[in-house]
């Protein structure tokens, strides 16, 4: 009894947690399609419900009613497993996520690592995906997401340890209280740059879409997907990207704390805090859709390798060199 | 790559004032219409779907000269007409095919008694093909809807004419 309780008690939990994102993911969706285009003055997306709000439930309820068509040499079960696997990993990060002191759902101590670790492991979900669809296409655009973000990923690993160092902690919660001073934005703003490039490129955003480039390879690993199973890759794709910016605004925008620490600003619940950094941190994803053309792959290679992953080497140095000279090192 | 080139890319300014004017065009007023509940404006010499008229006192126009259905490139237009009671040659059968239609407008043109027009509605589709066939009831009923606006509009392409 005792047992079943704990077992309540944590789904529970889990359910308050999943819901509000994945209903929080069709409203992104939304906006997305909104900020869009509003950038090239078009309306978007404003007829079902007010402002059109309610359009991704529209979309979701076409896709339920699709066919979900299986091609007949392809490998059935990891492509059935494929979308299953991108949007589990894309929804279990969000266990480690701090909405507030308290309010998190598993307050385990390497955090940020776990969030690393499930964000790197989202890329399966793609290569299955592709490689199961045995046609050239998806093929190709899994390949192309698999090398990029195998190296995007590299940066990003270099950027957390610059944060770490900053921390010496690998608990989301105290990487968020460690900024209550100073929000790591500031000190470390050319990590928190190529951070947000590095997300766009994770998230198979543009600039950075080419395992779904559309000239070229068709839609990429989700060629062949059609009706809910194409749907829970592009739950996923949007799951993972709102899970990015959740990690950009925990890392240096001060997480769940508010801005000023003064009167009419503590007062609102921290959650919230939270919810409108990841929101500002979404909308700079969605311009930055409407505004840039899409980069070459050899590029994207030179971006990630020559640029990135060096630059970010140097400030894990100078950020090193910097806090040990001044004795700052956190010690615990 | 030059020293300025270099600053350029990385302070990234390009990508910067990309963003800003991205920030601008936000709040600009948008382009397109709401269509389905605000449309555009469309000219009296407008193009789709078509209409047969009548006179004021309820007579049909057309006297069945055939010279529509001869002009048609696309041979959309069968008529079959026939003498009436009172003597005057009137139509039986004024059928369009609105899907062999081309909407070039010479049915409209070659009418010496602007019979046959093309009105300003455009938002006729249908989910059945047999509904797209029509015959001469529905033209005639088209008319009787359209009669005001297929009126102003012959009135004011007239002067160019």
């Amino acid at each position: 009894m005792e047992y079943l309780n704990i077992v309540f008690q944590e789904v529970y939990k889990i359910v308050f947690l999943l819901v509000p994102v994945l209903v929080s993911v069709a409203m992104i969706v939304w906006l997305d399609r909104r900020v869009w285009a509003f950038v090239q003055k078009r309306q978007g997306p404003n007829v079902v419900g007010p402002f059109g709000l309610l359009q991704s439930l529209a979309d979701a309820l076409k896709y339920i009613f699709k066919e979900i068509i299986i091609p007949s040499s392809s490998n059935k079960v990891i492509f059935i497993l494929a979308p299953i696997v991108t949007m589990t990993l894309a929804l279990i990060a969000w266990a480690v996520i701090p909405f507030s002191a308290t309010q998190v759902l598993a307050d385990i101590n390497v955090g940020i690592l776990y969030l690393f670790a499930v964000s790197s492991l989202g890329v399966y979900g793609i290569i299955m995906g592709g490689w199961a669809s045995n046609s050239k296409y998806p093929f190709l655009g899994a390949i192309r997401s698999a090398a990029q973000m195998v190296s995007y990923e590299v940066s990003i690993g270099v950027i957390i340890i610059n944060v770490l160092l900053c921390v010496g902690s690998l608990n989301l919660n105290d990487i968020v209280i460690a900024q209550q001073n100073m929000w790591f934005v500031i000190p470390l703003f050319p990590m928190f740059v190529i951070f947000f490039i590095s997300a766009l490129a994770e998230t198979n955003r543009p600039p950075f879409d080419l395992p779904e480039a559309e000239a070229e390879l068709v839609a990429g690993y989700q060629t062949e997907y059609s009706g809910m199973m194409y749907a829970m890759f592009w739950l996923g794709e949007y799951a993972n990207i709102l899970l990015m910016c959740a990690m950009g605004s925990i890392l240096f925008l001060g997480g769940w704390m508010s801005p000023i620490d003064v009167y009419p600003f503590n007062l609102v619940p921290s959650a919230i805090w939270l919810i409108l950094k990841i929101l500002l941190l979404f909308i700079l994803f969605a311009l930055v859709k409407a505004i840039v053309p899409r980069y070459r792959y050899d590029q994207l290679m030179r971006l990630g390798w020559k640029v990135f992953l060096p630059l970010s080497l140097i400030w894990v140095v100078l950020t090193a060199s910097y806090l040990f000279y001044f004795n700052l090192l956190p010690v615990n | 790559m030059n020293i300025s080139r270099f600053f350029k890319t990385i302070f990234m300014t390009d990508f910067i004032g990309g963003l800003f004017i991205a920030i601008k065009e936000l709040f600009k007023s948008k382009k397109t219409i709401n269509y389905p509940f605000e449309k555009g404006k469309i000219s009296p010499r407008f193009r789709g779907e078509h209409a047969l008229r009548r006179y004021p006192n309820g007579e049909e126009r057309c006297i069945a000269c055939k010279l529509c259905e001869a002009v048609c490139p696309a041979q959309a237009i069968t008529i079959e007409s026939a003498q009436r009671e009172d003597g005057s040659r009137k139509t039986t059968r004024y059928d369009i095919d609105m899907m062999k239609c081309i909407y070039c407008g010479l049915c409209e043109e070659s009418c010496p008694v602007d019979a046959i027009v093309q009105g300003p509605n455009f938002e006729f589709s249908t989910e059945t093909r047999e509904e797209l066939y029509y015959t001469k009831e529905k033209l005639l009923d088209n008319g009787d809807r359209w009669e005001n606006v297929l009126e102003a509009n012959i009135k004011a392409d007239n002067i160019h004419r």
